[in-house]
């Protein structure tokens, strides 16, 4: 075989037709399988075909394509109240627009014992209440089902964990230390007018009583965070930036009401609550930037509970946990199920997707004697396996401990924000000592002159332009990432993208196609037969046969034999497409992956399949060293194809046939050498290398475990958000330092005139919102950039 | 001077009243699904 093979090209030509209810190809007819025929007949039966007219279908989401399901048992994840009534909530996989929302409930609403239905679309999760016992959980979520969307349930325990508490109780500090911040400006500000037009000293010590009555309780409220977070740094003998927060926001307090006391001119109540407002505004910007990285764990996690049914000896089955499940067990594993044990294929033949442990993408045919492993799935019928390891010691397992590991000792990586306080924290702090002491012993002022001026130093200081600097940067960049379907699941992803200088690429299923290519070897006539019988198949390779030839129509009465391949009776015998043996063909080691075609009279015919390279890998390439970064290629395939991937991509630093553990070596000796490494990587063994490297990238179609364990996970088919992340993540570290050099800046051009005693509390306020809002402004400019170069 | 008074308890009443309704909302989730509510408009039914 020559060693560039021209693939077929399936992208230049349109599909004849699409799905009427999934838009796949469907062939030249009106569906592309009898699931999504029996999803139309059901929605138009119903009365709810307007669906079909308002929908957005995103292309690179998943289609709402029906799949066949094994009976699954939810009685676990069903919580029932003292009412009788069950709730089940659960991932919903495939949501598009709000038109799949309201299908979805309009379907479920049919039921009667139904008591509510709701999708959330920002969660994308559905919530089920019924009236009657958790085994109606089934007959509902198959309705749902049915229509083509995935459904995963959420484990009770974890989702009450998960609440987000934090999260309201700063966005309710935030709107009460806003409601005070408005009302204590309007006194302050008819206060200073007063004070060059005239107020008496009764209306001002009004002012000042009615500022104190609406700031001192909000001050106590909207601070707490902040107050929590420093009482817990000082008892553990440390600083951090809440501290002189907390003295600061006290301090003033306690002066403004002592002035109220003695009926002095200035208090600075709005300045303490104005404060607290731009400091939790910062708060809340910084959780709902690592609030994305959570919701994207849950949904994963959903993946990991699930059990086994062991054979009893009297031949029924009993279902237990995974991790439960006794050595020598017999396992059955169902059609559609995930296998939950390492172990030896007992009975049956069938076709094992692999994808969630290896990455590869071709099922493996598997018959007795063959050794499966957890998390496989099984695509053809009931396999029996006798258990050899359960639980924690699964390979599974064994590669989740394997990225912890690499995880933890990752280490903790210190933050833009966080390297700043800890030398802005305590110079803070001396400058308002140094000032109170200036005043009172040298001056020879009062202490509570001191107090005050020494208060003003703080307020000045106080780092409210510093705490928006990084979030308001954190979250424009990574909203518009997530528009072009980039996630940024680490709140710290962006400033180590910044700093990458090399970049080391998994082979497959990154830089190339997770989907094999069928090669142009065969003659068209020989195509055609095989796509037609092909597109009656599920099986990943007869989709790809057949998505190289969209519009040719599948073959009546085509009969799929699973794990083996397609037959179809025609005059004069029967045609046959799949593996060798399938086709009566004497057994011989395949070079490449294949399928054959068999038909009555003539000579069989082979169909290679080979990897392609992404559409756009060798742009990317090219646009990553512009970049300046050291490009790799690391994979665990053999020298061959790595060798001629990397001499497509003109990549010279080249490692093959690495296990994880290699993989994760290479990346180490990297970093050894004071490389900052970014691996992009998509299977299960790229999970600890993607764990040891200084910032991660998976493709959406990689392994679960690979797009919880990497820090950016992108769609699409091309590679080019690779780059894209990369560029934007070093404009927002730019933008980043911009902003602390500019609420530096500011501070100390206003420490001089506040230490001096010559900072008023109107003279404050402005200083403290300009320089927050020119922060804030600096970090939109990212964004109207960030729209320009795509 | 006495106007004043009641024009401060006036404005405190109706920020105070403003900031109770959004804690209420708050609480009721009407910003749980922001995404969704934006299309819901769209299906009357």
């Amino acid at each position: 075989m020559s060693a560039v093979a021209v693939a077929l090209a399936p992208a230049a030509t349109e599909p004849a037709t699409a799905c009427a209810h999934c838009g796949l190809p469907a062939g030249g007819g009106q569906f592309c399988c009898a699931g999504c025929e029996a999803a139309f007949a059901t929605i138009q039966g119903l009365g709810l075909g307007r669906y079909y007219r308002q929908r957005v279908l995103d292309r690179q989401a998943r289609a709402p394509r029906p799949e066949a399901h094994a009976p699954r048992d939810f009685s676990r994840y069903v919580t029932t109240d003292a009412a009788g009534n069950a709730t089940l909530t659960l991932a919903v996989d495939g949501l598009q627009c709000g038109a799949c929302v309201w299908l979805i409930e309009s379907v479920l609403a049919q039921e009667p014992d139904l008591l509510l239905g709701r999708v959330n679309l920002t969660t994308r999760r559905l919530r089920l209440v019924w009236r009657g016992g958790a085994a109606r959980a089934e007959a509902l979520v198959a309705r749902a089902e049915a229509l083509g969307y995935r459904l995963m349930p959420f484990d009770p325990a974890l989702l009450a964990a998960a609440r987000d508490r934090t999260g309201r109780a700063l966005i309710r500090a935030l709107a009460v230390a806003g409601f005070a911040a408005g009302n204590v400006m309007l006194m302050s500000a008819a206060t200073w007018f007063g004070l060059t037009q005239g107020m008496g000293p009764a209306t001002r010590a009004l002012m000042h009583w009615v500022s104190a009555l609406i700031a001192l309780p909000a001050i106590a409220y909207a601070g707490m965070p902040f107050f929590r977070s420093a009482f817990a740094a000082l008892r553990q003998r440390r600083t951090n930036m809440d501290v002189p927060i907390s003295v600061g926001v006290i301090l003033v307090s306690a002066m403004s009401l002592v002035e109220s006391f003695r009926g002095g001119l200035h208090t600075y109540f709005d300045s303490a609550i104005t404060l607290l407002f731009f400091l939790l505004l910062g708060r809340v910007l910084d959780h709902q930037a690592r609030g994305q990285a959570r919701a994207t764990a849950e949904h994963l996690l959903t993946l990991r509970a699930a059990d086994v049914a062991v054979l009893q000896p009297d031949g029924g089955t009993r279902r237990v946990a995974h991790d439960a499940v006794a050595p020598a067990a017999r396992v059955l594993v169902g059609m559609g199920e995930r296998v939950g044990v390492d172990g030896v294929v007992e009975d049956g033949h069938s076709t094992l997707d692999a994808s969630l442990v290896t990455g590869e993408s071709v099922p493996a045919a598997v018959a007795p004697g063959a050794a499966v492993f957890a998390g496989t799935l099984n695509l053809g019928p009931a396999l029996i396996v006798r258990a050899t390891a359960t639980g924690a010691r699964t390979l599974l397992a064994e590669c989740v401990r394997l990225i912890e590991a690499a995880e933890a000792r990752r280490g903790r990586f210190v933050v833009l924000a966080d390297r700043v306080a800890r030398r802005y924290a305590p110079a803070v702090h001396i400058l308002a000592a140094a000032t109170f002491v200036f005043w009172w012993v040298v001056m020879g002022a009062g202490v509570a002159d001191s107090l005050l001026t020494a208060a003003a130093v703080l307020i000045i200081t106080c780092p409210c332009a510093l705490a928006l600097a990084v979030p308001a940067v954190q979250v424009l960049a990574t909203s518009r990432l997530l528009r072009a379907g980039i996630l940024v699941k680490s709140a710290t992803a962006l400033e180590r993208l910044a700093q990458v200088d090399t970049i080391v690429f998994d082979k497959t299923g990154t830089l190339t196609e997770p989907m094999p290519t069928p090669l142009a070897e065969a003659d068209a006539d020989a195509w055609r037969t095989a796509a037609s019988l092909a597109a009656a198949s599920r099986h990943p390779l007869a989709r790809a046969l057949h998505a190289a030839m969209p519009d040719v129509p599948a073959a009546r009465g085509a009969e799929e034999h699973p794990g083996r391949g397609i037959a179809l009776a025609v005059a004069g015998g029967t045609v046959r497409l799949g593996s060798r043996a399938f086709c009566d063909l004497p057994a011989a080691p395949a070079a490449t992956t294949e399928l054959w075609l068999a038909r009555p009279g003539r000579a069989p015919v082979r169909f290679g399949f080979e990897e392609r390279l992404r559409e756009d890998a060798a742009q990317v390439v090219a646009g990553l060293r512009a970049l300046g970064l050291a490009v790799v290629l690391a994979s665990g395939d053999q020298a061959v194809p790595v060798r001629r991937i990397a001499a497509l991509l003109g990549i010279t630093d080249v490692h093959a046939a690495c296990t994880p553990a290699d993989k994760v070596a290479l990346i180490e000796r990297l970093r050894g050498g004071g490389r900052h490494v970014l691996m992009a990587g998509d299977g299960l063994n790229d999970g600890p290398s993607l764990a040891a490297a200084h910032v991660s990238v998976s493709p959406a179609t990689a392994a679960d475990i690979s797009q919880t364990v990497a820090d950016v996970v992108f769609q699409g088919a091309r590679l080019a958000p690779v780059v894209e992340v990369l560029r934007l993540a070093r404009r927002a570290r730019s933008a980043m330092r911009q902003n602390l050099a500019l609420a530096i800046g500011y501070n100390a051009l206003m420490v001089p005139l506040a230490a001096a005693g010559l900072v008023t509390p109107w003279l404050a306020a402005i200083a403290m919102s300009s320089s927050s809002l020119l922060v804030l402004g600096n970090s939109f400019r990212l964004q109207g950039r960030a729209r320009r170069w795509t | 001077m006495d106007v004043i008074l009641w024009l401060l308890l006036l404005s405190l009443g109706l920020g105070g009243g403003a900031l109770a309704l959004f804690l209420w909302s708050l609480r009721a989730g009407q910003y749980d699904d922001i995404k969704g509510a934006a299309e819901r408009v769209l299906y009357d039914d």
